[in-house]
């Protein structure tokens, strides 16, 4: 799960984090004058929020010098759909901004923590190249990136801190203030179960204060159970619709933006099926794993997802019965489309189901006796691709 | 022959007493598995499928002398399940829960550290040695017995291969599920070293999916150490856009690391041939075994 840049600071403060003084979740303009009085300071940074990086470059971060200036950028900022090298080319809508005191910034560094899978520690990665892009820095200065392993049952020791601030080359003075910092980000990272905390830049002011500019945390969907003021941190219009919907329904979905809809048990054959079908020509429109013991009423939400708005134009259901037996899942299925079938009769676009596995031939039979004409069978799972990306070809031409 | 387990290895469920323990606990029965006791905290004295419950896994040990585990025990309490099999000493742990967080295996990771358990997964389907025995919830009747092993970070991938592969006529030794999770016990060059001492496996079938380097290091380890046993392989999610995560937690492109195209031409880099679709996972381990010139010795179904 992701949250906001001001939420992610808020969080960071109560551990103890250097952040500017600032507010967030401003919605309108009147807010962002008020808050920007509040906040009185010579220069102020007006930035949009959204779950997306790279919004400097796209304009969503202004530096205002007067209150009529925070005023005209909030103005001009909100409702805005900004397009950065993240959010695709369709962009994202500005629904909330950051406003904050500007900073005297003497130097800019990269400072976070992850999960290393292969340790299977958290690690601090630490450069003093600060403001780009750390992929960027990782091709093309990869010795100016330092990292420390964590061992969990000690923490981020003092002197692993004391190490990564020195590699940075932060200035003497600053030292003791950049490892507490590091130490107060390590907290937060296991105190609120992150997946990445990340803050880029940290800069040194000329004042030689160690200020988190901007920050970004990431969470472990898998821990959020214990973490319920996170949860409520959640934006769900930052969320795509369809995906909130199929979270809702708890059913494991990914939004492609194509025509050709799938259906699958399982997550690793749900993206091969993905492959599959665009390997076949065709343009994929979700992820979806359904799971293999589910409820026709479970199936039919998922097909209704994958029909709304016009979306899918073909579905594959493309199913490996095993301990689930094939008979129950096509009769399943059949349930499903019966519920969504307006006549009884047929389905708004053709679905081919692939079955294989347990009791496959009574599954087949069931599927091949379905009162539902446009539910067709396929023979193979490769049939089932071709024949999907086929039937939604003709469609798109008629 | 075979890895990890045998039709000797005694085995112990743990969390026996939930619904798909105990229904899992019946198939593991009806393969041949010796399931020799369970636990639930507070059961102790009951029995499941004929099998006696225990109230801690030391206790089903020292009464039992159960070898290995396998885990169906909700997400919150499994971290903590594993420990107990670690801490009890068993050789083998399978963790087949779903959802465990990520800081939580952090620390299991860390306890294991210098103890001699292995531990597969978790978020795996777990381990099945054909005709011996299976730990988790692999279907029984989707792979016949011969030489090639199968190691996948997927399950319905598992279940599909061996199926496609017995379609071909190719048997397996045994398959492993070692886990859709970014932070787990077992990782592709551990179950390719235990593959690789293992006689009866003559080649490899390895299933990989976006996220992670552990395809790319398998890639390395596989050529500087396992150049008799040829290798093939399959790789999940050339389509997944970056930075969303494909229903396992550890299928996520971050950072640009773990696309698909870096691990397929990882894999050709050093000569293993990475089937283009699912559909075509079984053909392209035959193509491999006929290059070898095992395909004969590995036809045995």
């Amino acid at each position: 799960m992701n949250i906001h840049e001001y939420q992610s600071k808020q969080v960071l403060k109560s551990y103890g984090v250097n952040v500017p003084n600032g507010k967030g979740g401003i919605t309108t303009v009147d807010e962002a004058v008020a808050a920007a009085k509040e906040l009185g300071s010579k220069v102020m940074v007006v930035k949009a929020q959204i779950h997306a990086g790279g919004r400097g470059k796209a304009g969503g971060v202004k530096l205002a010098k007067s209150i009529d200036e925070v005023k005209a950028y909030a103005t001009e900022l909100l409702g805005k759909t900004l397009v950065t090298h993240q959010t695709g080319p369709e962009g994202k809508k500005v629904g909330r901004l950051l406003i904050e005191e500007g900073s005297n910034i003497k130097k800019e560094y990269y400072l976070s923590f992850v999960i290393d899978r292969q340790t299977a520690r958290v690690v601090m990665m630490g450069s003093e190249e600060g403001g780009m892009e750390i992929e960027k820095v990782a091709a093309e200065m990869p010795d100016k990136i330092f990292k420390e392993y964590i061992d969990p049952a000690i923490g981020l020791a003092s002197f692993q801190a004391t190490r990564m601030a020195y590699n940075m080359n932060f200035p003497q003075a600053t030292i003791r203030k950049v490892t507490k910092l590091m130490g107060c980000l390590y907290n937060a990272f296991v105190g609120k179960d992150c997946s990445l905390a990340e803050i880029n830049p940290l800069v040194v002011t000329e004042e030689d204060d160690v200020i988190a500019l901007d920050a970004k945390l990431n969470f472990d969907d898998s821990a959020l159970f214990r973490h319920p003021d996170i949860e409520e941190l959640r934006d769900e219009t930052e969320e795509d619709p369809k995906e909130r919907w199929a979270a809702k329904a708890e059913l494991n979905y990914v939004n492609l933006g194509g025509d050709v809809a799938c259906m699958v048990n399982g997550a690793g054959l749900a993206m091969a099926t993905v492959d599959i079908i665009k390997h076949y020509g065709g343009e994929p429109a979700n992820f979806l794993d359904v799971g293999g013991d589910s409820s026709p009423e479970k199936i039919a939400e998922a097909f209704k997802i994958m029909l709304d708005g016009g979306q899918a134009k073909g579905i594959f259901v493309n199913i490996f019965g095993g301990i689930n037996r094939c008979d129950l899942v096509a009769q399943g299925i059949l349930e499903a489309a019966k519920i969504i079938s307006e006549d009884g009769k047929s389905l708004p676009v053709p679905v081919v189901v692939r079955l294989e596995g347990t009791n496959v031939e009574q599954g087949r039979q069931i599927l091949k006796d379905s009162p539902i004409e446009n539910v067709i069978m396929a023979p193979t799972m490769q049939g089932g691709a071709e024949e999907i990306v086929k039937r939604v070809k003709a469609a798109e031409k008629a | 022959m075979g890895i990890l387990v045998n039709k000797d290895t005694k085995v112990i469920v743990q969390g026996i007493t939930g619904k798909q323990a105990t229904f899992h606990t019946k198939q593991m029965l009806a393969y041949g598995t010796k399931i020799v006791g369970g636990v639930t905290p507070g059961k102790a004295g009951q029995t499941v499928e004929g099998v006696p419950v225990f109230n801690t896994v030391a206790d089903a040990v020292k009464a039992t002398g159960a070898t290995a585990s396998v885990i169906y025990v909700p997400a919150r309490f499994a971290a903590d399940s594993i420990l107990e099999g670690v801490d009890a000493g068993l050789d083998l742990v399978v963790c087949i829960t779903e959802h465990i967080p990520v800081e939580d295996m952090v620390k299991v990771r860390r306890y294991m550290e210098g103890k001699k358990t292995r531990l597969i997964g978790p978020n795996c389907p777990g381990i099945l040695t054909t005709d011996e025995a299976k730990l988790g919830i692999i279907p029984g009747n989707i792979q016949k017995k011969g030489h090639v092993g199968l190691v996948s970070r997927s399950g319905t991938l598992t279940y599909e291969a061996a199926f496609q592969l017995m379609n071909a006529g190719i048997g397996i030794t045994t398959a492993v599920g070692i886990g859709g999770d970014p932070v787990k016990g077992t990782d592709f060059i551990d179950a390719l070293e235990l593959f690789k001492n293992d006689s009866e496996t003559k080649a490899v079938l390895m299933i990989g999916e976006i996220g992670g380097t552990a395809e790319e290091d398998a890639a390395k380890w596989i050529k500087e150490n396992m150049p008799d046993k040829p290798v093939t392989a399959f790789i999940a999610g050339r389509q997944a856009p970056p930075g969303k995560r494909m229903g396992h937690a550890g299928a996520i492109i971050s950072g640009g690391k773990g696309t698909a195209a870096d691990k397929i031409k990882a894999l050709n880099s050093v000569g293993i041939e990475v089937a283009d679709t699912v559909a075509h996972i079984g053909e392209t381990v035959v193509e491999t075994l006929k290059k070898a010139g095992i395909y004969d010795a590995c036809h045995t179904c």
